[in-house]
């Protein structure tokens, strides 16, 4: 038989091990696209272009470039700059530069669909920058760009096998591991791929549970 | 002591590329005084506004608040163009109502009078609170406090803008055609309010407006504003029974018309 459920239950306890890695990298990942997508979205609003245009710049190179090459440069090349990141650290940073460069355009939507209005009432009643964008610009900006930030983090997701090229031990390394010593690959890539498909069905759930709630505050 | 002017505007121009908007503008305003600012679309009178909101920078000239340069700073000795930090100062001075209220959605009547009070003049929520809630009572919406924009009538959402404005104590209020957005039966619930704090608080009123019988009964002075510059001023009586500028006259049967 081609499928083997004997080897499938015993590695299964050592792929869920290693998925612990996958959504440990998922949620760090993503939560450092979310700020530093608001950061580069912000800074590509400010008024001198010596700020705006370096960090468009910036957005566009890592955008328009693969993540793969991210992921090496900063985990093989930044030690020979003296940085060196240890295969974790150096995978989530790239997971988070990446997909903050994507945030950062979902951002912009947001913050470009707030009313001019919005931002000459807030002159009028004299509020800080600061508070302009905390109180009354960003709160408004966001709630309808959540399901755009929810598909980049299910596919920020299901980029993190990628990280097996510099042998992070998630879930798609794991099972290369297993399947290069037992050779046997269909089971373990298999769980994988099911592993994959079940979180990605949950998350988007959350998504939507998270939308509908904003959605209601919104409607108030 | 001569009394001095609340506003004064000395030779502002306005251009947008090579569009004059309002050209070498000169006018004052006194403490208290009530000023309305009619005229055709396109004559410059909501700029007039918007600048002294500073929302607008001028391209020459200089406006002056309370006896102070607004535009502008006094900076070893001369006139410089105002900084961040000054305009944030004198920006305190002036509270401004919009024609599309610009309310904050997310926030509900009663927070949308506390946000600046607490943020910018850093009272504590209780004091916030309480002067909001006096100000809500005072446009008539005490029942209202709790209420979002969007579960609001048009009227009820423009009387909420101005008790925000007024939460910050400001010595001038700006007024930009406060009604327009309103529909007719809502338009009476707002010029009470106006009546009401023109009746008893001490501001100074500034006020683009097509409520040409609301202008005639509430304002001191009424400026009649056409391409760019005040064709006619005078008190309503003067401007409204005879009008000496033939374009003023046009306008108001224009507007009569219109009734």
């Amino acid at each position: 038989m081609l499928w083997d459920w004997s080897y499938a239950f015993e590695i299964l306890p050592i792929l869920a091990q290693a998925s612990l890695v996958t959504i440990q990298a998922t949620l760090l990942g993503f939560v450092l696209a979310l700020v530093l997508g608001l950061v580069f979205a912000l800074l590509r609003m400010a008024k001198s272009p010596w700020i705006a245009l370096p960090v468009a710049t910036l957005v566009e190179f890592i955008r328009s470039t693969p993540l793969l090459i991210q992921i090496f440069f900063l985990y093989f090349v930044f030690p020979e700059f003296g940085v060196s990141l240890d295969a974790f650290t150096a995978g989530v940073i790239a997971l988070g530069l990446h997909y903050g460069t994507y945030c950062a355009e979902v951002y912009r939507a947001g913050l470009d669909n707030v009313p001019r209005g919005q931002w000459e009432a807030s002159t009028a009643l004299n509020l800080s920058p600061f508070h302009t964008f905390r109180d009354i610009i960003i709160p408004q900006a966001i709630p309808p760009v959540v399901p755009a930030l929810g598909n980049y983090f299910v596919a920020l997701f299901k980029e993190t096998p990628l990280l097996s090229a510099i042998a992070v031990l998630e879930l798609m390394q794991q099972a290369k591991i297993l399947g290069s010593t037992t050779f046997r690959y269909i089971e373990p890539i298999t769980l994988v791929g099911l592993f994959f498909l079940l979180f990605s069905l949950v998350a988007s759930a959350l998504i939507r549970m998270v939308e509908r709630r904003l959605n209601r505050i919104g409607a108030r | 002591m001569t009394v001095q002017p609340m506003v004064k505007f000395d030779g502002v121009t306005k251009r947008y590329g090579a569009l004059t908007v309002l050209d070498s503008l000169d006018l004052e305003i006194m403490p208290g005084e009530k000023v309305a600012v009619i005229g055709p679309s396109g004559s410059g009178k909501t700029t007039v506004l918007r600048m002294l909101m500073t929302l607008e920078k001028i391209n020459d000239g200089v406006i002056w608040v309370d006896g102070e340069p607004l535009t502008h700073m006094h900076k070893d000795g001369r006139l410089v163009l105002a900084d961040a930090a000054h305009l944030r100062r004198m920006r305190g001075k002036i509270g401004m109502v919009f024609q599309h209220f610009n309310l904050f959605p997310h926030m509900s009547a009663l927070k949308n009078c506390m946000e600046a009070p607490v943020t910018v003049l850093k009272l504590s929520k209780e004091e916030a609170r309480a002067r909001a809630v006096e100000l809500l009572e005072m446009v008539g919406l005490a029942d209202k406090l709790d209420h979002y924009p969007a579960q609001l009538s048009g009227g009820q959402q423009q009387r909420v803008a101005i008790a925000r404005a007024l939460a910050m104590r400001p010595k001038v209020m700006l007024f930009d055609e406060v009604t327009s957005a309103l529909d007719p039966e809502l338009v009476g619930e707002v010029l009470n309010v106006i009546r009401r704090l023109g009746s008893e608080l001490d501001l100074t009123m500034l006020m683009v407006t097509h409520q040409m019988g609301f202008a005639r009964e509430f304002a001191d002075r009424v400026c009649f504003f056409y391409g760019g510059k005040i064709a006619e001023q005078g008190p309503p009586e003067q401007i409204f029974g005879q009008a000496q500028n033939e374009r003023t006259r046009q306008f108001l049967s224009a507007c009569l018309e219109a009734i």
